[in-house]
């Protein structure tokens, strides 16, 4: 499992963070933000790259990305 | 499809608005433009005393208020910064600076394109440039760092801000600038230009509506999501500007514009590569600031004294062309821009391993 923290990064820092995690070949990670924006655009991300599952939990500040293929 | 509808929605009722807001008063391709109508409010702030250019400009104070709004609605208003303020701000000046060596933020360069202005087309591809430039250095870990959860009232200070001008421009007391010549002295009634504001502001909150992103996630991750709103908004500008009869096409005698290729192009660079840095263009700084981000605020402040600047040391392009100043500070810029993207990469990082190797060895 590869993890992710995201959090307080702009646009487009995390999307890039999950790509460069996912570069090396990784098939299940945890991402974590802090905002929808990076939210709404690490799930697009990872939907156009083959993440079939995507689950989403928040709490508090915190909103985690759990996704696999 | 489904999932772009939205911003393209908004990408198209804002460039309709656009038109309208030109039919209504506005400058010639001029509806809604980030960088000339910040610099009409640091004109009316006293902060230059280009007497053309001088007007609290509505939009502004609109788009983002409307942005607060949507945020607290949808209870997304949080107070963030802490992320490199003041290169921030740094950046937000050059990114003033280019855009108004080109005449134009890049919402205002869209809808120049949809006027039927090809130098705005020139610029498109000084700002692809300077985008592709600016992924370069985010390929090679460029990060101004994250940012931070801030104390809650600080995210209001900035919409508050935009309600003092607001007042302002209302009461219009003697030490505010009024143009009463040139584009400054051009503009729609009040009450539209603010509504369009609101409902501008508002609709790029929901859709994260932005005009380098479109650009730069094509590029970097093939996503078209934001580039569908960039399209939407072009398409809606020129229809709008057909219908009233505002589209004519050609390079030589542009409204609000001049026909140096050269400087059209490298103004535009300036402000892709400084926008890609900031993670943004100058709208969706606004909108940012709106939701409470103080970095976004920073950095509309320093287009707001980026501006002034740019009247005051006489760097600002006209329809006659780039002044002498406006190229060197250019060049200037460039330097620095180039310096902020490497040091804030993993390239000195980088070297500095290689140099150790060598050492080593």
């Amino acid at each position: 499992m590869l993890n992710v923290d995201a959090r307080g990064m702009s646009c487009p820092q995390p999307v890039l963070m999950v790509k460069k995690a996912i570069a090396s070949g990784g098939s299940a990670l945890e991402v974590v933000v802090d905002n929808n924006t990076a939210k709404n655009n690490v799930q697009r991300f990872l939907k156009n790259n083959g993440f079939t599952s995507i689950e989403i939990k928040e709490e508090g500040e915190n909103i985690t990305l759990k996704a696999s293929k | 499809m489904e999932n772009k509808k939205g911003i393209i929605i908004a990408g198209a009722v804002i460039g309709l608005m656009s038109a309208l807001l030109v039919k209504m008063g506005n400058p010639a391709n001029m509806g809604v433009c980030i960088a000339c109508f910040i610099r009409d409010i640091a004109g009316a702030l006293g902060m230059h005393r280009a007497a053309v250019v001088q007007y609290i400009r509505p939009e502004v104070i609109g788009i983002v208020l409307g942005s607060f709004i949507m945020s607290i609605g949808f209870k997304e208003f949080k107070s963030t910064g802490g992320s490199s303020p003041f290169t921030r701000f740094f950046l937000g000046a050059l990114v003033m600076i280019g855009a108004l060596i080109f005449l134009g933020c890049p919402l205002r360069m869209v809808l120049r394109m949809a006027g039927g202005d090809l130098n705005a087309i020139v610029g498109l591809a000084g700002f692809a440039v300077g985008i592709v430039i600016g992924i370069f250095f985010l390929n090679k870990g460029f990060s101004l760092k994250r940012s931070y959860t801030q104390s809650p009232i600080d995210g209001y200070v900035f919409p508050g801000a935009m309600v003092g001008l607001l007042v302002l421009l209302l009461v219009a007391p003697a030490f505010i600038f009024f143009s009463e010549s040139g584009p400054g002295s051009m503009a729609a009634p009040v009450m539209l230009s603010l509504g369009v504001g609101l409902i501008a502001g508002a609709l790029a909150q929901r859709t994260r509506l932005c005009m380098v992103g479109g650009i730069r996630d094509v590029v970097m991750f093939k996503d078209t999501y934001l580039i569908s709103g960039f399209l939407a908004l072009f398409v809606a500008a020129l229809v709008g500007n057909m219908a009233f009869g505002s589209f004519s096409l050609g390079f030589e005698g542009q409204p609000i514009a001049h026909s140096d290729a050269l400087w059209n192009f490298l103004g535009m660079t300036l402000a892709g590569w400084g926008s890609v840095l900031l993670g943004g263009c100058p709208l969706r700084q606004l909108i940012l600031a709106g939701e409470g981000s103080s970095d976004s605020a920073v950095a509309v402040a320093g287009m707001l004294v980026g501006a002034a600047f740019a009247h005051n040391f006489g760097l600002a392009a006209s329809p006659n062309g780039v002044p002498a100043n406006g190229k060197v500070a250019a060049m200037i810029l460039f330097a620095v821009v180039a310096i902020i993207s490497v040091v804030n990469s993993d390239l000195l990082q980088a070297s500095d391993v290689k140099k150790g190797a060598a050492q080593n060895a």
